[in-house]
């Protein structure tokens, strides 16, 4: 199978090269003959690179340790799950995932995207042969074909690192993947629309889907790494703005900032230039990302083993990028915008200086990123940019866009008036004073906490109001009940109010954000009967009581596990084990180095999060680290809410004049309802 | 088949008789189970040795106050640990328990601490010990302040220039003055009102 594997893998990028030939030349010479092999030429890749899947999952679960991919990532006693999910683990199988998940998704823009846009689909042809062929060949001559063999055949492989063997192994990589992978399919088509010279709003509309899954993707994978690494690494905490954590978050920010800009382009004909460019730059950063995780370039806990593969990714970057950004200034003269900004308070310029601070938070957490190296460059001292770092510069844009996350949608397009403008942020600009008024009497001196929360109180205030005012129309207008009226304005406006759901989600990862100011923390050494306390931000105060220490053997793994009961002033909660996991191969020998299992328990207020450190001098005497993590699950739900309105805005249908004004400054019809 | 029971008594022959008397007799001579006193509780004793320690990794040593000590604590927060995680010296030692070298610089903290050093004077012993890359955090002075001011400057810079162009297209493409005439009845406020119920629909 691994023959048939590294055979596909040199058919896909045949085929890729012609793809990309073809697409181009096709699409520039207007030859539909051309057109239509590039057309085949992306189906005939994705068909190759799926058998190389396929054949590596074979070598996988058949054991075959001759495989040194195999070996290096699975062994005999790996669960099915991660065995499985082995495909991604490692440097080479993840190379594969791209390119197979690329070309899936360039198959399906092919046979999806409607016909009338079919002049802008051989050039997409060609970019994502383009692409797809690029990662075909770094598999192939960077020394990273995943299908390589050993000269011997080992008893059993290494097995997975233990802190992949989380159920977040199975779903966060690949989501987080999607999300930089679909990327392509919007860069396709603006490099399309720009060789075809088609610039008007067209492929904006070609594109709409495939941004929103895209960031939805993004959106998932990132919220999912972060309960990974809440759940798995043990340090009590979700972002450590990590080199590679923030490889993520930066195509997130643009590509946020033109879900934003696009409506402006879609209603008033405005702002072409600029989301060209925050297409095009997302891409490059989402191959930026994959270049930093993969180089070895920045240190990082989440990147790969450091290779040769990063230059590759490097030269590429540097190509493209010249490229696209040549092409896009060849064509600038024929982006003029179709309409002018009418007044500084209008919702137009509401969303230029929301643009401005998304982009001005991704040069900062860019700036960050690189500084380590531009310091070493510059000053010759290498430096370590950390979280206190990072906090400092973002914490206060953060807060000015949660600012404008409200008021955006209370100001009016085109020219909002004065009176206009009091009767928008009345409702919500006493909601959010309120708020920061009860979070003062109620003690909260910490600044930035405080400010997130009271303009969290101000945003909510504003999607409140959209909602009833919009329910309340439609409850006078259509005499439907509230609840009824409420449901049919989502689902027929899913674009705006969907939006909407994600605004409310964003307020409450903001919250949470803001709780982990009030973060408590304490080692103890317990010997069983022993307790020790912790005080909680909310005054309460929690004993645990260590119980003992067991160990077993489960699965793949010697677990020694420490029993701690839990009372909270003076009532019982009940029993939270945490664990020391040493992982073994299927002879029983030891694979890495024990881990920690963490103990949660949970509740909406606060997390109390349990790490067992070790033992002392090999007794039941144990080193535990007890944490009072404040409205962690804040996080997770306003993951989901985020999720969910993406959804929602991404779901097809909708009333048919909603479709009209999301389909570019279309005409209102007089007397339409 | 022959009914091995008479009489009610069981059947047995002398091997297994002797085999039965022998295990009690060795039964009998081993000590008495001592009642197992609960080993563990507190100032009752050690606690009791793990079957395998060597699978719940380095022996670690009990916590001290040190350990435990907010000083100590924020001081570490500002130190980065030097094994590659990416955490500083406090984060590290209390997470990763493998780390050899989290543990090592927060002794060394410690004991700047009791030589009576103030938390700055021991991060400043640690940057002359291994350089500015020791810190979580580059010091605001010389090229570091470009780390922490670039981004601010031009996200500030770009609001102003953005704010200016902007002022300057919407005076240049404001609608001339239409001379009044009543196109609909309606108070100003109720035209107010409409216009601001249309901008609102208009999303």
């Amino acid at each position: 199978m691994t023959l048939l594997g590294t055979l596909a893998l040199w058919l896909a990028l045949l085929v890729g090269i012609w793809g990309t030939l073809a697409g181009f030349v096709g699409g520039l010479k207007d030859r539909p003959d051309l057109a239509r092999s590039a057309r085949h030429a992306v189906f005939a890749m994705c068909g190759a690179l799926l058998v190389a899947v396929v054949s590596l999952e074979w070598a996988l679960f058949q054991h075959d340790f001759n495989v040194e991919y195999v070996a290096a990532y699975t062994s005999r006693n790996l669960p099915i799950f991660y065995t499985w999910s082995a495909l991604y683990a490692g440097q080479k199988g993840s190379l594969l995932f791209w390119a197979t998940v690329l070309s899936v998704f360039g198959s399906l823009a092919l046979v999806l995207t409607p016909r009338h846009h079919r002049e802008l689909l051989p050039h997409v042809a060609g970019v994502v042969s383009l692409v797809a062929a690029f990662f075909v060949s770094v598999m192939l001559f960077g020394q990273a074909n995943p299908f390589h063999r050993l000269p011997y055949t080992p008893v059993d492989g290494n097995g997975l690192n233990p802190q992949l063997q989380n159920p977040g192994m199975v779903f966060h990589p690949p989501m987080l993947y999607l999300g930089y992978i679909s990327i392509t399919i919007p860069f396709a088509f603006a490099i399309a629309a720009l060789l075809s010279k088609r610039l008007d709003t067209d492929w904006l509309v070609a594109i709409r889907k495939w941004t929103l899954l895209s960031w939805l993707f993004l959106s998932i994978g990132i919220c999912l790494g972060m309960w990974w690494a809440y759940v798995e690494l043990g340090w009590g905490g979700y972002w450590a703005w990590d080199p590679v954590e923030n490889a993520s978050l930066l195509p997130w920010l643009t590509m946020t900032a033109f879900l934003h800009s696009v409506m402006i382009q879609e209603k008033r004909g405005m702002l072409k230039k600029w989301n060209l460019a925050l297409i095009i730059g997302s891409w490059l950063l989402s191959i930026f990302g994959t270049f930093i995780t993969r180089s070895g370039v920045i240190s990082s806990v989440h990147s790969f083993t450091q290779s040769s593969v990063g230059y590759f990714f490097l030269a590429f970057l540097i190509v493209t990028g010249t490229a696209s950004f040549a092409l896009y200034a060849k064509r600038l003269p024929l982006l003029a915008a179709e309409a002018r900004l009418e007044s500084m308070v209008s919702r137009e310029a509401s969303f230029l200086f929301n643009n401005l601070l998304f982009i001005g938070i991704a040069f900062s957490v860019l700036w960050g990123t690189l500084f380590p190296i531009l310091s070493e460059l510059v000053q010759g001292t290498k430096v370590t940019v950390g979280p206190p770092f990072f906090n400092q510069v973002n914490i206060p844009l953060g807060l000015a866009l949660l600012a404008l996350t409200g008021i955006g949608p209370l100001i009016a397009w085109r020219r909002a008036s004065v009176p206009n403008v009091q009767r928008q942020f009345a409702v919500p600009a006493t909601a959010g004073a309120f708020t920061g008024l009860i979070l003062l009497v109620a003690g909260m001196r910490d600044f930035y906490a405080l400010m997130a929360i009271t303009l969290g109180g101000f945003v909510v205030g504003t999607v409140v109001q959209e909602f009833a005012r919009g329910a309340r129309a439609r409850h006078h207008q259509y005499g439907e009940g509230y609840a009824l009226a409420l449901g049919r304005l989502i689902a027929r406006n899913r674009r705006r109010y969907g939006g909407y759901i994600v605004h409310t989600g964003i307020v409450i990862l903001f919250v949470a954000f803001a709780g982990m100011a009030f973060k408590t923390e304490t080692e103890a050494s317990l010997r069983p009967g022993e307790s020790a306390s912790i005080k909680s931000p909310y005054g309460w105060t929690y004993r645990l009581t260590h119980l003992g220490i067991s160990q077993y053997d489960a699965l793949n793994r010697q677990v020694t596990a420490a029993t701690l009961e839990v009372s909270r002033d003076g009532k019982r909660l009940g029993v939270l084990t945490t664990e020391k996991r040493q992982h073994v191969d299927g002879l029983g020998r030891p694979t890495f180095q024990p881990s920690s299992e963490v103990g949660i328990r949970s509740d909406l207020r606060e997390d109390l999060y349990v790490v067992l450190g070790g033992v002392v001098n090999g007794t039941e005497q144990a080193v535990f680290r007890f944490t009072i993590n404040p409205l962690v699950w804040w996080v997770w739900y306003g993951g989901m809410i985020v999720a969910l309105g993406g959804l929602i805005v991404m779901w097809p249908g909708g009333s048919p004049a909603a479709k009209r004004s999301q389909a570019g400054y279309a005409v209102r019809l007089v007397g339409e309802k | 088949m022959a009914d091995r029971r008479t009489g009610g008594q069981a059947d047995c022959d002398r091997r297994a008789f002797l085999t039965a008397m022998a295990g009690m007799v060795f039964l009998s001579a081993r000590p008495p189970v001592r009642q197992t006193v609960q080993d563990s509780l507190p100032g009752t004793g050690p606690a009791g040795r793990l079957w395998d320690p060597a699978r719940a990794g380095r022996p670690l040593e009990p916590v001290t106050a040190a350990d435990n000590d907010a000083a100590i604590q924020a001081i570490e927060k500002q130190i980065h640990c030097t094994c590659g995680c990416n955490l500083d010296v406090y984060t590290c030692r209390t997470t990763d328990f493998t780390c050899t070298v989290s543990p090592a610089l927060h002794q060394h903290v410690v004991a700047l601490a009791e030589q009576g050093m103030t938390g700055q004077q021991i991060i400043d012993q640690f940057v002359r010990e291994h350089g500015l890359v020791i810190l979580m955090a580059p010091p605001k002075r010389g090229f570091n302040l470009a780390g922490y001011f670039v981004p601010s400057l031009l996200i500030v810079a770009a609001g102003v220039i953005l704010t200016l162009v902007l002022r300057r297209r919407t005076r240049s493409a404001a609608p001339e003055a239409v001379p009044a005439r009543p196109l609909a009845a309606g108070t100003p406020e109720e035209l107010e009102r409409l216009r601001g119920e249309l901008d609102r629909m208009s999303v």
